[in-house]
């Protein structure tokens, strides 16, 4: 990936020029870091376009209602009518929407900045699909009468899907393990296990009542139908908690995409600090799996475009987190107008456009093993 | 060749004191019978050294002598199975990782920066051991960093990416992220692999002046013995994950020396430009480029 660096240049007298060409300070008291012109537009233009898709998308329906009354609704306006379709019907899936997005895209650029792979997504190392697995397991065999139904019953879908993506992550980080984690090796150990998933998934929907796999099968290719509040809470709570710590621990990301001695060297704790990202990457890329369902591919491509737009060497994670909740909603506004009134669950969309990119990847990557 | 400890500034105020507790001999860095391996394998046996403050010490020895493994252990990047590494009197290992940062700079052998990093960032993460998540970008982090890049004449490369670069810029590069780190010791492993002999002689004259000017004790390994003898104060020869000889140059570079641990039938002259000793291999067609190259 050639991240162009052809920044715009700074405006000399607007701020106190820097010492160092291309990082110039940014310090208000205790907090201090690089001011990065170019990464605050892309992130307010990314917003804008978030905040106008989410109206776009939330007017649409069987009541529609315009761009401008949705903005004033969800900022305190709008008739009683209006406020209940809005904030009671509506919100909820295009918030879902957002929030999953932003938590698989820092899922995301968390693992590819750790792996130095654009490969190492959680979607296709096999985190997803282990929640997928422990997903479809509860729904499959969660409505037995067995030992397994009572507890899958009582685990409930999201915590079973957390639980899957957590040990699945484990098993690959154990079996990728040998003195340190090499990237590239986390990734084939990940498709082989995301192979693995596949087929017990498949065996699970075969093995299934034809009313519960066909639920399953929704449920798998990743849905916004019906969301509601209770689905915006937990994702929510879940960012509110892990996309700070993913802030804070990304200081550690820039030693850390060195080779591990050299990270050392630079005094990082390197075992503890990977293992501390990781499980922050997993919880967000399991969260969001358990609220939407595997929606393929933001995680692997919206960290990709950050990277891209803000010109940095490895994604960054605020700009990563805006580009993926405006992948999913935009995509969930495609997926519901697209098509006239057959409305495609949003992980038709974003495997549509993704897949695609996947084999840029591939193809660049096996360019590259040549050269 | 004389220390010149005087003319210092600025980082090494902390070394001063360092010396002052060690006494006279100011041994910085002291091995106590290691022994270093990897797995059941076992490369340096029973190995005792001591780097001296203010000196640039160059390990030689044939290739899989244990040179590279000796330095991962200086730089408590590799655990001794046996015996004790020591920094400034203390045990590296029981050292909290970021203290060891600020003290020791290590640069592995030919590093690999991400695709796409700018000098000026590939420098600035030299700064990770004095940051928190908070503090990214402080005065002390820029003043440093700028000082950095100035010292290895790399200011106006800054925003370029490291990818582009060529091979004595980058490794020049390198040299002043660990610069940057503001560390008065320097482990550098073979900085001078894959540099043509220019780009070879640019570094090591660098790294003389980080010694000379900033007074920054180097410990390098190198492969080139010409070149280690005319910039080193001692010289350590390994063979076998043993030393053999340890020393200032003229008293290592000798000629049953290097038939001892190099296996080398060679003449050694006095280098007629540094006076340092010169190893010319018998055998014309080496020897003729060995002389081209001096």
């Amino acid at each position: 990936m050639t991240a162009t660096v052809d920044k715009p240049a700074g405006k000399p007298g607007r701020r106190p020029p820097g010492l160092v060409p291309g990082r110039d300070p940014l310090r208000v008291g205790r907090f201090s870091g690089v001011w990065r012109p170019r990464t605050v537009v892309v992130m307010a233009v990314t917003a804008a376009v978030l905040v106008l898709g989410a109206a776009l998308n939330i007017g649409r329906g069987e009541f529609p209602i315009g761009v401008g009354d949705v903005l004033a609704t969800l900022f305190g306006g709008g008739d009683p009518a209006q406020q209940f379709i809005v904030l009671d019907l509506r919100l909820p899936r295009t918030l879902t929407g957002a929030l999953v997005g932003g938590a698989l895209a820092v899922s995301g650029a968390i693992l590819q900045a750790l792996a130095r792979n654009p490969l190492a997504a959680p979607d296709i190392i096999g985190i997803t699909m282990g929640a997928s697995a422990a997903a479809v397991g509860v729904i499959v065999l969660g409505s037995g009468v067995s030992a397994f139904a009572v507890i899958a019953g009582s685990v409930g879908l999201p915590i079973a899907a957390l639980l899957g993506g957590l040990i699945t992550a484990t098993l690959i980080y154990l079996l990728a393990w040998r003195k340190g984690v090499q990237g590239f090796r986390l990734v084939l150990v990940g498709i082989g296990m995301n192979a693995i998933l596949y087929a017990l998934v498949n065996w699970l929907l075969i093995a299934a009542q034809v009313y519960e796999a066909a639920r399953a099968q929704v449920w798998l290719n990743g849905s916004l139908n019906a969301r509601g509040w209770e689905h915006v809470v937990p994702v929510g709570i879940a960012l509110a908690v892990l996309v700070p710590a993913a802030l804070v621990l990304a200081h550690l990301l820039g030693a850390l995409q060195y080779n591990d001695e050299t990270a050392r060297s630079l005094g990082v704790r390197v075992d503890g600090g990977r293992t501390a990202l990781l499980a922050v990457a997993v919880g967000l890329a399991a969260i969001a799996t358990a609220s939407a369902g595997p929606i393929a591919f933001v995680a692997l491509v919206s960290p990709q475009i950050a990277q891209r737009l803000v010109g940095a060497s490895r994604p960054p994670i605020g700009a990563s987190l805006l580009i993926g909740a405006t992948l999913v909603v935009l995509s969930d506004l495609l997926a519901r107008t697209a098509f006239g009134t057959a409305e495609l669950p949003v992980g038709v969309v974003t495997a549509v456009l993704g897949a695609p990119y996947l084999l840029y990847l591939l193809v660049r990557h096996g360019r590259e093993a040549r050269v | 060749m004389t220390q010149t400890a005087g003319k210092t500034s600025g980082n090494n105020g902390a070394a001063r004191d360092v010396t002052k507790e060690l006494g006279a001999a100011g041994v910085r860095l002291r091995a106590e019978s290691v022994t270093l391996g990897y797995g059941d394998r076992t490369i340096v046996h029973d190995l005792d050294l001591d780097v001296v403050q203010n000196t640039i010490t160059s390990v030689i020895g044939p290739n899989g002598c244990g040179k590279s493994t000796l330095l991962r252990a200086l730089g408590r990047l590799l655990v001794p199975s046996k015996g004790q590494v020591l920094l400034d009197g203390r045990r590296i290992d029981k050292m909290p990782t970021k203290e060891v940062a600020t003290i020791l700079g290590m640069l592995p052998q030919a590093p690999n920066a991400p695709e796409g990093l700018t000098v000026g960032d590939l420098v600035a993460r030299g700064r990770h051991p004095h940051q928190a998540w908070y503090r990214q970008w402080s005065s002390d982090d820029e003043t440093s960093v700028h000082e950095a890049l100035e010292w290895t004449n790399i200011a106006d490369l800054a925003e370029r990416p490291v990818d582009e670069l060529s091979g004595g810029q980058r490794q020049r590069a390198w040299i002043s992220m660990a610069l940057a780190q503001g560390t008065d010791l320097l482990l550098l492993d073979e900085p001078t692999t894959y540099l043509d002999l220019s780009h070879q002689v640019e570094v090591l004259e660098l790294v003389r002046r980080l010694n000379r000017d900033l007074g920054r004790t180097v410990v390098m390994v190198l492969h080139d013995l010409n070149l280690a003898a005319r910039y080193s104060d001692r010289l350590v020869a390994m063979r076998e994950g043993r030393i053999i000889a340890a020393g200032t140059p003229a008293e290592v570079i000798t000629e049953p020396l290097l038939a001892e641990v190099f296996g080398l039938h060679a003449k050694v002259i006095p280098d007629p430009v540094s006076g340092t000793p010169l190893v010319v291999p018998i055998g014309t067609a080496v020897s003729g480029r060995i002389a081209a190259d001096a």
